[in-house]
């Protein structure tokens, strides 16, 4: 599968370094420790250049359906100090002892040919997570800390071979935590057993790791593009599960919208956005009265909104400079399937 | 001794003493703004002030504030100009998502969505900021000029937003409340309490909006059933702005001419404000019209007390439907005081104004206007204001002497 090769690029990467020194050791004091690493070396995370050659401690993982940013390529580890114990409530949602850490590279280019952009870094501290985003330096021997995040100029490939010119956005510090926030504390986003692809060769021990609140979740949830890992509606809900229930679920920094796509939202079939007028959408909702109308894609707020690059109207409101033309196209396709009243 | 550290931890928290390596941090305007200021923003500890220096910041992303007991200070209103107009990202200019936060002497313009947005932050104060949308009233300007929402403690003083094409001033799901001493102008609604709890509006002008004072209650919101609002000493004038608001927002629904329009609340109170050249109405209290599915969802009005108002000029040019056909009944204009008339006698809306009030006579809220049946109507009772006066933390007032 792509994700895997990608990861497999990374493997012949290091064999092809190996004569470089090998990865130095996860820096605990680094991950725990109450400061702000300046750079991304010191965590240790990384033996270069780059994001390759990971710690081999590293638990490497991809997303069934992940969130769309600009179509940049996401690589993503996990880090659990020595002996601990992770553990998933009823949901699957993993929950990571103090000192573990989450680390996501965002880069373009596939293969050999990958080049990252920023590196972010979610660390389990005593007094709860801590978001910091790195941006790799030019001749990617480091990457440094960022709080007050930047742009920078890169040329996108999308999927119909149309190359086109961006601002990328690196998130600062605190926008990190509007996407991260659960009743106003950090929290990741991404680990939730069913939506998680462990690498192969890592998987059997690291779900060994997991305390389980109820059975065990395998990682089956749909793909949110791919029709054979479940029905349309599954992976319209994954995917706005994952691209928008950040914000959008009761304790989100869209709480005050009254706009749940989380998959516990409540049974009020409003709040998932059918027939709900705008509370403060200003301008966002493009004379459409509802965020959902059943059968009518074109007549949704939901959609006018995310076909949207319009600061004000975009959403989500950060993380993406272009319109995920696909996903757009899954929600229309879901909106219209829906039958109206 | 160990055990004392929380102790000490949650008095310097409640306290909201600035501590004593409290500092002021300088950012210049000019280039590199952006990375500048957010990372002041960001590495700013409580008691610290963010002073903003004379000039233009020419931003490329929304700011935000998550760090408590932060001040935000500019050189004034005039001097100091956070401009949204090359905004990239971001739904609103600022953003703070902490508490004890004071933001006062700067302006935001163009921002591309809502100016200054505080959500969750309690105990916040806005003082002497100008808002505002420079190529005047348009659809395309941001939505809410000041707006803090989820926030207990909320005061507004001395504010100017111009040109917001929702509300200006708007406080959403809120409790304890004060918005006074400031100007709403060219806004669809000038100042807006919606689904709050326990507010002050008062000493402000709403001028040249769409409407001038709004109260409103919506459905399916985390926090609703606005109730205990006061909106006196105001001068709520000229109030003719074409609306401009995107079809699908609430505010969409509100006639030009709109003096102060109470929505679905209870215990509301207007009394000593000054009411004059206002097309539609100088006050109308109505239910919610549209078809909502919400069980707890209250979509009338309930007990409102209307004294001493000033009424000049006003319902001679109605923008409601049906308008015309009122105002012709009436003698030319429309009543300055209109009310939906739904709950009736029990609804207890009481006017002891020397002006002459419609009773729509609606049975149900959400009833066509065309089979309403409009009547002359006295409000006979106690129209007096007895609602307690709203009070800050201390600390908050002593932040803008």
């Amino acid at each position: 599968m792509r994700r895997w090769q990608r990861l497999a690029t990374i493997a012949a990467a290091a064999l092809l370094v190996s004569a470089l020194p090998g990865p130095a050791a996860i820096s605990d004091a680094a991950i725990s420790d109450p400061a702000l690493p300046r750079k991304l070396s010191e965590f240790g995370f990384f033996a270069g250049p780059g994001a390759t050659r990971p710690a081999p401690v590293l638990v490497a993982y991809g997303l069934r359906t992940p969130l769309f940013s600009d179509y940049a390529e996401k690589q993503r580890f996990v880090y659990v100090p020595d002996g601990a114990r992770v553990s998933a409530d009823a949901e699957g949602r993993l929950e990571f002892p103090v000192g573990s850490a989450l680390i996501k590279t965002f880069g373009f280019g596939s293969g050999a040919g990958f080049r990252p952009i920023e590196t972010r870094v979610l660390l389990r501290r005593a007094g709860g997570w801590e978001a910091l985003p790195y941006v790799w330096n030019a001749d990617l021997s480091d990457a440094d800390l960022k709080v007050a995040g930047t742009r920078l100029p890169v040329t996108v490939t999308r999927p119909d071979g149309q190359r086109i010119e961006i601002s990328y956005a690196v998130p600062n510090k605190n926008q990190c935590k509007e996407c991260h926030s659960s009743a106003g504390a950090v929290v990741p986003i991404g680990p939730v057993a069913a939506n998680m692809d462990i690498a192969p060769s890592a998987a059997a021990v690291f779900r060994k790791r997991i305390d389980w609140a109820a059975a065990p979740i395998a990682a089956n949830g749909p793909v949110w593009n791919d029709p054979s890992t479940g029905s349309l509606d599954q992976r319209a809900r994954a995917y706005l599960m994952v691209n928008c229930a950040h914000c959008h679920n009761p304790k989100g920094s869209a709480s005050n919208s009254g706009l749940f796509l989380n998959y516990g939202a409540p049974g009020d079939r409003t709040a998932t956005g059918v027939y709900k007028r705008p509370v403060a959408a200003g301008r966002g909702s493009g004379g459409r009265e509802f965020a959902i109308l059943p059968g009518q894609a074109d007549q949704s707020i939901m959609i006018h909104r995310m076909a949207s690059t319009e600061p004000g109207v975009a959403m989500p409101e950060v993380g993406r400079s272009m319109v995920h033309e696909e996903g757009v196209a899954l929600i229309r396709a879901w909106i219209s399937s829906l039958p109206s009243e | 001794m160990k055990w004392k550290i929380p102790a000490l931890v949650s008095i310097a928290s409640i306290a909201w003493a600035v501590p004593s390596a409290a500092k002021d941090i300088a950012v210049a305007a000019g280039s590199g703004a952006q990375e500048r200021l957010q990372e002041a923003l960001i590495l700013a500890q409580p008691g610290d002030v963010v002073m903003l220096g004379e000039g233009r910041f020419d931003l490329t992303d929304g700011l935000s504030l998550d760090v408590a007991g932060v001040t935000v200070k500019g050189a004034g209103p005039e001097k100091s100009v956070l401009s949204f107009k090359g905004q990239m990202a971001a739904g609103e200019g600022l953003l703070v998502t902490s508490d004890n936060v004071v933001l006062r002497d700067f302006a935001v313009e163009d921002s591309r969505g809502d100016a200054i947005k505080s959500k969750g932050a309690d105990n916040i104060v806005y003082h002497n900021i100008r808002v505002e949308w420079t190529g005047g009233p348009k659809e395309t300007n941001g939505a809410y000029g000041i707006y803090p929402v989820e926030s207990e403690n909320v005061l507004i003083d001395s504010v100017l937003v111009i040109g917001a094409s929702d509300a200006g001033i708007y406080v959403g799901q809120s409790r304890n409340i004060i918005v006074r001493d400031s100007i709403a102008r060219f806004n669809v609604a000038g100042i807006e309490i919606e689904n709050s709890f326990n507010a002050d509006v008062h000493d402000n002008v709403a001028t040249k909006n769409t409407g001038g004072i709004l109260v409103f209650d919506l459905p399916n919101l985390p926090q609703q059933g606005g109730h205990n609002v006061r909106v006196f000493d105001n001068v709520v004038v000229e109030n003719d702005t074409p609306n401009f608001a995107p079809k699908g927002n609430i505010v969409a629904s509100v006639p030009s001419g709109t003096g102060v329009m109470v929505m679905a609340n209870r215990d509301i109170e207007i009394f000593d404000n000054v009411f004059d050249g206002n097309g539609s109405s100088n006050i109308m209290i109505i239910g919610y019209r549209q078809k909502f599915d919400d069980v707890q969802y209250q979509p009338t009005v309930r007990n409102v007390r209307i004294s001493d108002n000033a009424h000049g000029k006003t319902g001679f040019a109605p923008q409601f439907a049906g308008g015309e056909m009122l105002a012709a009944a009436f003698g030319g204009s429309v009543p300055p005081i209109i009310w939906d008339g739904v709950g009736g006698a029990e609804a207890k809306v009481y006017s002891s104004d020397e002006v002459p009030v419609l009773n729509l006579g609606l049975a149900k809220s959400d009833q066509p206007i065309e089979t309403a049946q409009p009547a002359l109507a006295k409000l006979a009772g106690d129209a007096a204001p007895k609602l307690p006066k709203i009070v800050m933390p201390a600390a908050m007032e002593a932040a803008i002497r």
